[in-house]
């Protein structure tokens, strides 16, 4: 048939859609029907619908530079990744044991620290982790569950196997793309849903909820739950708003928050009331500026000596972020061995530790063919894509590892797996990520699938919304 | 509910409000010139009662060299540096809304976005360009949109009250101010009262208030003076009426305290103000207020409803500091 895909190579890369050119794989053969009986017009309508949809809802994210145009949408392709029953079984097991072990190691690492006495992780690394608390020390979380949410970042090696490239264990976000690109999708191709079996994501806001109480203080059964948000110019605002109205709950700021005899209110037209939960979506750093900085206007003063008192339960819990470190995350597989005595099922990404003496020459060495990541930056900054950079910039790196050796990691380039993305006007191979949202309350629960993130840019490896990223709907497939 | 919530509702509609009733007034304004030839030479005069109606004098002069239609209709649809112009009121609605989107309906926001969005793409000043009659008619039936929709898909709860409260305050000005224009066209130049031009102004001012139908209706006949005062400030049904207005706001906050109407918390001074002003609005007769001087009134009339308005946020919203986020310390995992 003349169709869309004709024309379409998969080069060197592990395609989601085509074994090798031509050749589809069998869950990906109903829409390949679909989408190429379709003419180009007929395509950009779509797109053209799906987008209009995004931006009169406002699905958006904010971008600071600029003043008033400071809300883009999150460009949304139409050709959605597939995941196989069986396939997804094994993400999810894999996720499943890699939040309890991470679980497991946030309880260790604030009380007695086996871990490091028992020399599996060294205890400069601990220490010297930017997000590690140690004013809480000894301090006991509700149920013991230190991360609520998390958000771990996958993607498929030329092999086709899923790897885990790094966990979000403080704020992740992206969630709520990931339910509106379903709800386009749904829109814009209903007749292809009820020919799949596509599992439901719907659910994941009621799962969230239901986390969040669980963790009231004093066992409380009817907590108030409240997300706490920097405000609207923060660049996840839609989501934080669009979580809190889905849920039904109230979403405030630090100013409508007060804390009196350590205990947390909200300010109402009818007075004072108490809080007892916070989905709080602002990082450690901002939370109370009696603690932490002390210029943060996004924070509650006082808060935090709320927390400590048991008046008050914070998602995720504070500190969580030397779980998340770029360093820490080499050790993940070894904490699943350590407090699990398992097999991890999704592997890292092998990655050096220029905290390594042996590592650190190597990765010197190395400096043109390594992907060099600093521990602590987000959002595609504070990287360096050694092939595609200039000797300047490499210059640059290798300086900042020679002063700061704990502060980089460094893993080789692997060149993800791709997916048909729409370009102008026919399709070509674009590298994709996953980014499945976990839930950790009474039970683990997993959102079927979770964010694709596709980069837009030809040939680029870096999917970040702010970087030219995109997304796409992900289907976890019921049969 | 959350006093910044509160607020925020009370602001939305209130800007909404402002940005239907600175379209109307214009649009009203410009039929008007086309109409009466006889008043070519009193044109910038015109124009200049419309901006000292709105307060906005100073601002004015400061951007602008001379007081045109031009200027006038500039300054007050598509002017940002004017923080009342039809596009400010738009963008500072939709900010207000942006704060609160899950309190509302997705057809409120959405309408509120569109609107605003229309502006911010220029297309809004291509309609303008190509008819500003469908253009100003566009805006009307878009905040009108807004406020049936939230009648529609909104609880009607505190947050709808709040809603209630700042369309009325609002409206409650406007149409005091817009009575006051014609103060400020006629009096000052001594014009006689009953001439045909005369008629043909207050003919407007019923009709910059979408009265003119209604008030033919309550009173058949000639337009006179002291009618058109009396229907647009004591009518009790015609729901742009200063009564009526106030009224509501009276209702909608003794719904939100849930106090008996005609009694009032004695915590809550918007209570006492409102109700106070419901009934001088309500006892006072016409020839009163021509006795006392109608711009006078008018003037003071105002005053009360920015004293009200600002008890308003005094009993709900006072505990709000307001102090902005530094961009700095917005980061997130966004990854």
């Amino acid at each position: 048939m003349g169709n869309f895909f004709e024309g379409y190579m998969t080069e060197s890369f592990f395609d989601e859609m085509f074994e090798s050119v031509g050749n589809v794989r069998p869950h990906y053969r109903k829409l390949f029907d679909r989408y190429g009986g379709m003419s180009i017009k007929d395509f950009e309508k779509k797109r053209a619908a799906a987008d209009n949809a995004f931006l009169s809802q406002g699905v958006t994210f904010t971008v600071y530079s600029d003043q008033e145009g400071t809300e883009r949408i999150f460009p949304f392709d139409l050709i959605p990744r597939i995941i196989p029953r069986k396939e997804w079984e094994h993400v999810e097991n894999g996720l499943g044991q890699r939040i309890t072990a991470l679980n497991l190691f946030l309880r260790d690492i604030y009380h007695e620290q086996k871990i490091v006495k028992d020399g599996v992780i060294p205890e400069e690394i601990i220490r010297s982790a930017l997000h590690f608390r140690p004013e809480f020390m000894g301090f006991d979380v509700p149920k013991d569950i230190y991360i609520h949410i998390c958000g771990t970042d996958l993607i498929r090696n030329n092999d086709g196997n899923y790897l885990v490239l790094e966990d979000n264990a403080r704020c992740p976000s992206g969630v709520s793309y990931l339910l509106e690109n379903r709800q386009a999708m749904k829109r814009v191709f209903p007749n292809l849903f009820s020919r799949y079996l596509v599992r439901p994501v719907d659910t994941y806001c009621l799962e969230l909820l239901d986390v969040l109480r669980c963790i009231a203080p004093n066992a409380n059964s009817d907590p108030n739950v409240v997300l706490l948000t920097p405000g609207i110019y923060n660049s996840a605002y839609f989501e934080h708003s669009f979580l809190a109205r889905t849920m039904g709950i109230e979403i405030v700021v630090g100013a409508d928050l007060v804390v009196q005899d350590g205990i947390v209110f909200m300010k109402t037209t009818q007075g004072l009331k108490r809080v007892d939960v916070i989905y709080r979506r602002i990082d450690d750093d901002f939370l109370d500026p009696l603690v932490f900085r002390k210029d943060s206007v996004l924070g509650v003063p006082g808060i935090v000596d709320a927390y400590r008192r048991g008046n008050v339960s914070l998602a995720n819990t504070i500190g969580t972020g030397v779980a998340d470190d770029k360093v820490t995350y080499c050790f993940v597989p070894k904490m699943i061995k350590y407090y699990m005595d398992q097999e991890p099922i999704l592997y890292n990404v092998d990655t050096y530790l220029s905290y390594f003496d042996a590592d650190r020459a190597f990765i010197l060495e190395n400096l043109d063919k390594l992907v060099v990541k600093s521990a602590n930056e987000s959002g595609g900054y504070g990287m360096l894509m050694g092939p595609y950079a200039t000797r300047e910039q490499r210059d640059a790196f290798r300086k900042a590892i020679e002063a700061n050796p704990r502060n980089y990691v460094a893993q080789p380039v692997i060149q993800l797996s791709r997916s048909p993305s729409f370009c102008d006007d026919h399709f070509e191979g674009r590298h994709i990520d996953l980014r499945p949202y976990i839930l950790f309350g009474e039970k683990i629960t997993i959102i079927p699938g979770g964010l694709t993130r596709v980069a837009l840019r030809k040939g680029s490896l870096v999917v970040n919304s702010s970087q030219g990223g995109g997304s796409k709907d992900t289907w976890v497939l019921n049969e | 509910m959350l006093s910044r919530v509160a607020d925020a509702l009370f602001w939305l509609s209130r800007y909404t409000e402002r940005a239907e009733n600175n379209a109307r007034m214009l649009d009203v304004n410009l039929q008007l010139m086309l109409d009466a030839q006889l008043i070519n030479s009193k044109n910038q005069q015109h124009w200049e009662s419309i901006i000292f109606t709105l307060e906005d004098n100073e601002l004015f002069k400061k951007h602008y060299p001379e007081i045109t239609k031009d200027s006038v209709v500039e300054f007050i649809t598509f002017d940002r540096r004017n923080p009342n112009s039809v596009y400010s009121c738009l963008a500072l609605a939709r900010e207000n809304a942006r704060t609160v989107r899950e309190q509302m309906s997705i057809e409120m926001w959405e309408q509120i976005n569109r609107m605003f969005l229309l502006f911010r793409s220029g297309e809004a000043r291509q309609m303008f360009q190509g008819s500003t009659y469908e253009f100003f008619k566009w805006i009307l039936e878009g905040s009108q949109l807004f406020q049936g929709v939230t009648d529609a898909t909104m609880s009607h709860g505190e947050g709808w009250e709040f809603i209630q409260l700042g369309k009325y305050l609002e409206r409650a000005d406007r149409t005091s101010r817009i009575l006051d224009l014609k103060y400020h066209v006629l009096l000052p130049t001594g014009e006689q009262i009953g001439g045909n031009v005369d008629t043909i102004q207050w003919m407007a001012v019923l009709k910059s208030c979408s009265a003119l139908e209604p008030y033919r209706k309550h009173y058949r006949g000639l337009v006179a003076p002291w009618k058109v005062v009396e229907f647009l400030v004591k009518n009790p049904t015609f729901p742009r009426s200063v009564l009526f207005c106030v009224h509501s706001v009276d209702e909608s906050l003794h719904k939100i305290t849930g106090v008996d109407r005609g009694d009032f918390n004695y915590k809550v001074e918007a209570e006492r103000l409102s109700g106070k002003l419901l009934a001088d609005l309500s006892y006072i007769t016409i020839a009163e207020i021509f006795e006392f001087g109608l711009h006078e009134y008018l003037d003071r009339m105002q005053l009360r409803l920015i004293e009200t308005s600002n008890a308003i946020y005094t009993a709900f919203c006072e505990w709000l500091d307001t102090e902005e986020p530094k961009p700095s310390q917005l980061q997130e995992q966004i990854g």
